[in-house]
């Protein structure tokens, strides 16, 4: 293992890229093919490359430690530093996110409007989120979550759809007013514990009284981020404008920093304003199971019925991370992680027939079994494993977050329980109604199945979901140190609290 | 203390920033005279270099400790040199970007270099002043340039109604300063602000009451609220390049004096003044945003954004002491930049021949100039706060001055008008980037879009992976002059 930067590399290479793809568009104006394919191609290699020092850092971490691993530190401003690190959850969050960049970027081979800037704001998206997962000071932390807004603002309302103005401002403004207020309390937790650290501020006690305010500042980011029931409304809009890559990396990544962010930061520093909110956590979690699946069930729109699921499916996440045990942790890991898998395919399979007949209505649809078999397939396996059929990736999480809850509270994972059979109900009707049947309508008669592009982009996400879903343990016994650090110290604080 | 027994002049040297401006101006007159309006774009570029040469000469050339000149009228310190070095490189700036725009709207007048170098010369009065004579001064050299430039356009009824506006409530302000001014003397004793000082805590409410008044009277040309009614009206009136002007450099030379005024003379009372500090941030902050939403016109946005910033550098001086003076001033090394480099883009910008004035002029800018419409994201994301960009640093260092001075209501107030004044950046952006353009944009101005990408460079990254450097320089500045 050469002794570099790795962290570093891996986060700025697709800045690198971005600005290199900067560079080249300066000069050029107007439509030009040739350079834009060449852009594409570009944005591939550089995704690609990412990918691969991701792996690198993989080989060379070791998952039976429970402490951070590649630490980077270097004195920066106003006491801050530049420090990153990983450990196995946020090493596996970020190799989910450049696994999934250049899928992303061959399903955006299709775009041809401004693609200098449409890449450009990816790979530099790419950047910030790997950021996220790998800071280790607060305020990086918040600099690389907070950042991630503007590719995405830009991304969703130049190459949405037709309300995509509307839905950029409502996904801005809602993660906004969320993330300032964590602002505010991450201030005052500098100015309390004299250190932006986060493994220093997570063996910081604070104040139980305070951290009840702290607690409630970094709950109104994360749950907008996550989103949990009532903040979710900016999701639904967002995703159904966003242009296919962009939900695909809405879904699988950005949702993902919520989760993150509670293990990392509410459960470690603020534990016990955990316990004492947990019952309003697992409140919401569970109307937002049973309620996001129910509007799942009524919707016309094949990406906003996805994005109901992917609210059900977060309430899953956040079940499990308050329920604070080793099942109900290790369980939301591995649903994020799945939901990762599942969500980017679903949206990436939205994508396939969008990008024929451009419309996402259900009713439009109908008997697409007939004309594009292979299609049909990989559509009903995604669908299987969003209702979380055992041997595919969802089921593991669900189960294990419930079991988690189920040994906590009874009856938050009995209405769990309720969203897993509900899941199943809005998941197969819209299966039945886009692909079984005979065509009904004429401009389906000539859609054509997955071409090989397409083939390259499901294949990878296929093998993820049977191997994750097969063999769980794979991502488990990876992420299982870490989260039983999160849990050893969640949990000496509940035993002692009243 | 101060050395009475010296000769008068004997550190005048210390002046040589101020004189190499008097100087400028004194010389331009001369040399316009001969040349009339063809010597202005030597001027301008004889200005913008001695402006520059000013300010960076005062910062290189700072004292390590505080310099008192003209028996204690004004103080050279490390202070007054980094503001000094902002505010002459904002004067450089906005010659440069300006050229452009007065040669095509046929305003090129030589005296243009000479008023913003005379303003400047009041500006490096201000953050120097040591008793209430000199920054009274000061402030009324700046203010007359600046009356006189915003209505520069003398055929133009907008520009002339911007002058004659602010020439009126100007007076109105420097009234109450003088009023102000006159309590203070006449309780202290003193006009120097160390006899204040030392006098201070022993006569409170009439003292107040005179700090009360001199605190509006800043208060008014910082177009801070309920002070800022003016501003949105000349910023729109005025040629661009003065509204630049005006929404950078007086705006950090007032902070800047402001500091003085309350650090130095009035420490004993600081729990008093902090109170009004603190009323005039949360009103400059929830106004300037909530304002600005309603703003088709890309100046009078500005307008309104200018307060609200200001309202958030106000914050930090909440914090006092050193602290509450080294945040203030990043805070306004991170602002001065975004707003030229907006400024400079709005001038660089044109659509059927015509400078861009309202938002929806931009429409189209990102489809057809993704350069320019890259410096504008950048700027707009910075000066609404949104990471990576250095204007959040600049909202975390105020909002960490307002909770260290235990007003953790004021962080949350700035916090959600952050938000607000997001959505009216947004706006902006979404002209840019998500409308059609009804008729193209066209670039121009070569000058103007070299400084907006030099301004946004200074944002992104240099500032962000700069701002250790910034933050030393502004403590050290900070505690070797409070």
């Amino acid at each position: 293992m050469i002794d570099a930067p790795w962290l570093s590399i891996l986060i700025f290479l697709p800045a690198a890229g971005a600005a290199l793809l900067v560079a080249s568009r300066s000069g050029l104006s107007g439509a030009n093919p040739g350079f834009d394919r060449g852009v594409k191609i570009m944005s591939l290699v550089v995704t690609i490359a990412t990918f691969i020092i991701s792996l690198i850092v993989l080989a060379g971490f070791d998952p039976s430690s429970a402490g951070y691993q590649f630490i980077e530190r270097t004195p920066w401003a106003f006491g801050v530093d530049y420090h990153l690190g990983v450990d196995g959850l946020s090493l596996a969050l970020i190799v989910l996110t450049t696994a999934l960049m250049p899928l992303c970027i061959l399903a955006s081979w299709t775009i041809e409007k401004q693609v200098a800037s449409y890449m450009t704001l990816f790979l530099l998206l790419e950047t910030l989120m790997i950021g996220v997962f790998a800071a280790l000071d607060l305020v990086v932390f918040y600099i690389f979550f907070e950042g991630g807004l503007i590719p995405m603002f830009i991304l969703i309302g130049v190459w949405g759809g037709a309300r995509r103005v509307y839905a950029a401002f409502k996904f801005f403004l809602y993660t906004l007013l969320g993330s300032v207020l964590m602002l505010v309390a991450i201030v005052a937790m500098i100015l309390i514990a004299g250190t932006t650290s986060i493994p220093d501020l997570a063996a910081y006690s604070f104040d139980p009284a305070v951290q009840l305010w702290l607690w409630l500042a970094f709950f109104a980011s994360f749950a907008v981020k996550m989103p949990m029931w009532p903040v979710h409304t900016w999701l639904p809009d967002a995703h159904v404008e966003a242009p296919t890559a962009a939900s695909v990396i809405l879904a699988a990544i950005l949702l993902k920093m919520g989760g993150y962010g509670f293990l990392r930061f509410s459960l470690p520093m603020f534990p016990d304003a955990s316990v004492y909110f947990t019952p309003l956590v697992f409140a919401l979690s569970v109307v937002a199971i049973v309620y996001a699946s129910l509007v799942a069930f009524r919707q016309t729109d094949i990406k906003k019925l996805i994005a109901y699921s992917s609210v059900a499916h977060m309430g899953f996440v956040t079940m499990g991370i308050f329920a604070g045990n080793a099942q109900g942790v290790q369980g939301a890991i591995f649903q994020m992680i799945s939901h990762g898998v599942i969500s980017a395919a679903l949206f990436l399979c939205v994508g396939v027939v969008y990008d024929r007949m451009h419309t996402r209505e259900i009713a439009f649809y109908g008997g697409l079994v007939n004309r594009m078999p292979v299609y049909a397939a990989v559509f009903m396996l995604f669908t299987l494993g969003n209702v979380g059929l055992p041997g595919l990736s969802g089921f593991p999480g669900e189960i294990l977050t419930m079991v988690g809850a189920f040994s906590v509270n009874a009856w938050v994972a009995a209405g769990a329980c309720l969203g897993m059979i509900l899941s199943a109900v809005y998941g197969l009707t819209l299966y039945r109604k886009v692909a079984f049947g005979v065509i009904e309508n004429p401009k389906l008669a000539a859609i054509t199945d997955l071409n090989g592009r397409e083939w390259v982009i499901f294949t990878p996400l296929i093998i993820a979901a049977l191997v994750l879903g097969l063999a769980p343990g794979v991502a488990l016994d990876f992420t299982r140190a870490s989260s039983d650090a999160i849990v050893a110290g969640y949990q000496a604080v509940r035993g002692a609290a009243p | 203390m101060i050395a009475l027994d010296q000769p008068f002049l004997w550190n005048v040297h210390w002046a040589a920033p101020e004189l190499i401006l008097a100087g400028f101006a004194l010389g331009a007159v001369v040399i316009g005279a001969w040349g009339k309006d063809k010597a202005a774009g030597f001027l301008s570029g004889l200005g913008a270099i001695a402006f520059a040469t000013a300010g960076v000469l005062a910062f290189l050339w700072s004292p390590e400790l505080p310099q008192y000149l003209f028996n204690g009228a004004l103080v050279v310190d490390g202070f007054s040199g980094l503001a000094k070095a902002m505010l002459g490189l904002s004067a450089a700036a906005t010659l440069l970007i300006g050229a452009d725009y007065f040669a095509a709207t046929r305003q090129a007048r030589f005296e243009f270099p000479i008023m913003t170098g005379l303003a400047a010369l009041g500006m490096f009065v201000m953050v120097s002043a040591n008793d209430l004579i000199t920054l009274y001064v000061g402030l009324e050299l700046q203010s007359l340039a600046a009356y006189v430039m915003a209505a520069w356009r003398r055929d133009d009824v907008r520009s002339s109604e911007a002058g004659i506006k602010y020439f009126v409530l100007g007076a109105i302000a420097s009234g109450l300063l003088l009023f102000g001014a006159s309590y203070i003397y006449g309780f202290t004793g003193s006009v120097r602000f160390d006899a204040i000082a030392a006098a201070a805590p022993t006569s409170e409410v009439g003292l107040l009451f005179g700090l009360v008044l001199v605190i509006c009277a800043l208060a008014f040309k910082m177009s801070a609220a309920p002070f800022h009614m003016w501003t949105p009206d000349v910023y729109e009136g005025a040629p661009t390049p003065v509204t630049a002007f005006f929404a950078a450099a007086p705006k950090l030379a007032a902070i800047a004096l402001l500091a003085r005024v309350l650090y130095a003379p009035f420490d004993g009372l600081t729990e008093q003044w902090r109170q009004v500090i603190f009323a005039l941030s949360a009103l400059s902050m929830t106004i300037g945003s909530i304002a600005a939403l309603m703003q088709t016109n890309l100046k009078r946005l500005m307008a309104y954004s200018s307060v609200a910033n200001v309202g958030f550098a106000l914050m930090a001086l909440a914090a006092g002491g050193q602290q509450g003076a080294a945040t203030a001033i990043v805070y306004m090394a991170i602002y001065l930049p975004t707003t030229i480099g907006i400024f400079a883009l709005v001038l660089a910008l044109r659509r059927g021949g015509l400078h861009v004035e309202t938002i929806d002029d931009l429409a189209g800018l990102g489809a057809r100039h993704p350069f320019a419409a890259a410096l504008f994201t950048i700027l707009l994301f910075s000066i609404a706060g949104i990471p990576p960009l250095a204007g959040f640093f600049g909202k975390l260092i105020v909002f960490r001055a307002a909770v260290d001075a235990g007003a953790v209501w004021l962080a949350v107030v700035g916090a959600i008008c952050a938000v607000i004044a997001a959505a009216y950046y947004l706006r902006v952006l979404s002209a840019i980037w998500f409308k059609p353009p009804a008729e193209p944009v066209q670039q121009a101005g070569g000058a103007a879009l070299a400084t907006a990408a030099v301004a946004s460079a200074l944002i992104f990254p240099i500032l962000v992976i700069g701002l250790g450097t910034l933050e030393r320089w502004a403590t050290l500045a900070a505690s070797t002059s409070f």
